[in-house]
């Protein structure tokens, strides 16, 4: 085995990185991969409350990088999933208790057993950002429909090529069909107009997400989300399959504008 | 902004608006020339010029654009009209 690294991360806070992380590596492990999810968030670590594994963290990433523990002490296996794992975030330390250097390293370990790992990164461009992306086989940005989130994507959009990370694609969060319909809310093209980078998910604001948030579950694993739906689209378009992209709105022409924006063919 | 463009942008809803908003902001991010800068920078141009040329001072313009990926930095720069010289070409 030799996983592939995926960094999560966005810039702007709270646009959705850690939930992602979570769908994503549900949806990766529920098609029998095996997926180690990585908080990089130390300080406020999220990822174990959204996984819904709080309560059986014993070690943490920093324990590993201080080496209190083995790499596989720390990780800590999913409730429903056999084959995902998560290495918690530390709560009581900053960003400077690790460094690029060694997620590389840890990361570095993980890839001999393991198809995927999924690295939940800070908000930010600090050096929680840097060590997120210091192991990255590729980058995932995820923005909001909104300028202040796009904008701030488009920053990262930037350092990650600076870091010669790129390109980077790009997950849109939190879109509201009837929103964007009647105008009032920025249509996934005009986003990829103004970002240049390939699509790879278009998720809808839904409910589900609070609620399996609220279970610690992830709602990629509720048939009937919408949400979980897109983001198994977004797993399955990492696998390297050809997924179109959902109708997101009754307007049609949407969806076509959508198809010719992602041809086949620009996807890893 | 004119009535009618209020009309036009009230039509197509506030995303257009946002779109708009957000390629001006981004062009001045990529580029690292924020709207300060780039008056003066304008303000330096014109000095410049004016010791060679006479220049319409109050219709200089200094703008930022982008043509795929190359941000340009594009200047309209009218001469004061004299009529004699017009006369003499
Ligand atoms: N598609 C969605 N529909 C509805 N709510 C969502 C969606 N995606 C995320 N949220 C909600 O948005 C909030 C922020 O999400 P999340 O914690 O994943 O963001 P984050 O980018 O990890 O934040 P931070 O920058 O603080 O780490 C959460 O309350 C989450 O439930
Ligand atoms: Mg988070």
């Amino acid at each position: 085995m030799s996983a592939t690294i995926i960094t999560i991360t966005s810039g702007k806070g709270g646009v959705g990185k850690t939930t992602a992380t979570a769908n994503l590596g549900a949806s990766l492990a529920d098609l029998g991969y095996r997926v180690v999810c990585i908080d990089a968030d130390i300080g406020l670590r999220n990822l174990d409350v959204v996984m819904g594994l709080e309560n059986r963290i014993v070690y943490d990433l920093v324990d590993v990088v201080e080496g209190h523990c083995k790499l596989r002490q720390a990780m800590i296996r999913d409730k429903h999933l056999q084959d995902l794992f998560l290495i918690p975030a530390a709560q009581t330390r900053d960003k400077t208790a690790v460094s690029p250097q060694d997620m590389v390293r840890i990361t570095d370990e993980l890839r001999q057993e393991s198809d995927w790992i999924l690295i939940d990164s800070p908000a930010g461009i600090e050096r929680g950002f840097r060590n997120a992306i210091a192991p990255a086989d590729l980058v995932l940005i995820i923005t909001n429909p909104e300028v202040s989130a796009v904008r701030d994507a488009d920053r990262i959009i930037g350092l990650i090529e600076a870091e010669e990370k790129g390109p980077g694609k790009l997950i849109l969060n939190r879109v509201k069909p009837e929103m964007v319909r009647r105008g009032d809310m920025l249509a996934t093209d005009d986003i990829l107009d103004v970002l240049a980078i390939d699509l790879i998910g278009v998720i809808p604001e839904d409910e589900a997400i609070l609620i399996a948030t609220n279970r610690g579950t992830a709602a990629s694993l509720d048939s009937k989300s919408k949400a979980g739906k897109a983001y198994r689209n977004v797993a399955r378009r990492l696998n390297g399959e050809e997924v179109p992209f959902e109708i997101l709105q009754a307007n049609d022409g949407f969806f076509r504008r959508i198809s010719r924006i992602m041809k086949p063919g620009g996807e890893r | 902004m004119s009535f009618f463009e209020r009309l036009r942008i009230g039509r197509r809803g506030t995303a257009y608006t946002a779109k708009k908003r957000l390629q001006t902001v981004l062009i001045h991010d990529r580029s690292g020339i924020s709207p300060g800068l780039l008056e003066a920078l304008k303000v330096d141009m014109i000095d410049t010029l004016s010791r060679h040329v006479e220049i319409d001072r109050g219709s200089v313009q200094l703008s930022l654009t982008k043509e795929r990926d190359q941000q340009r930095l594009v200047a309209d720069i009218p001469l004061a009209n004299r009529r004699s010289r017009r006369r003499a070409t």
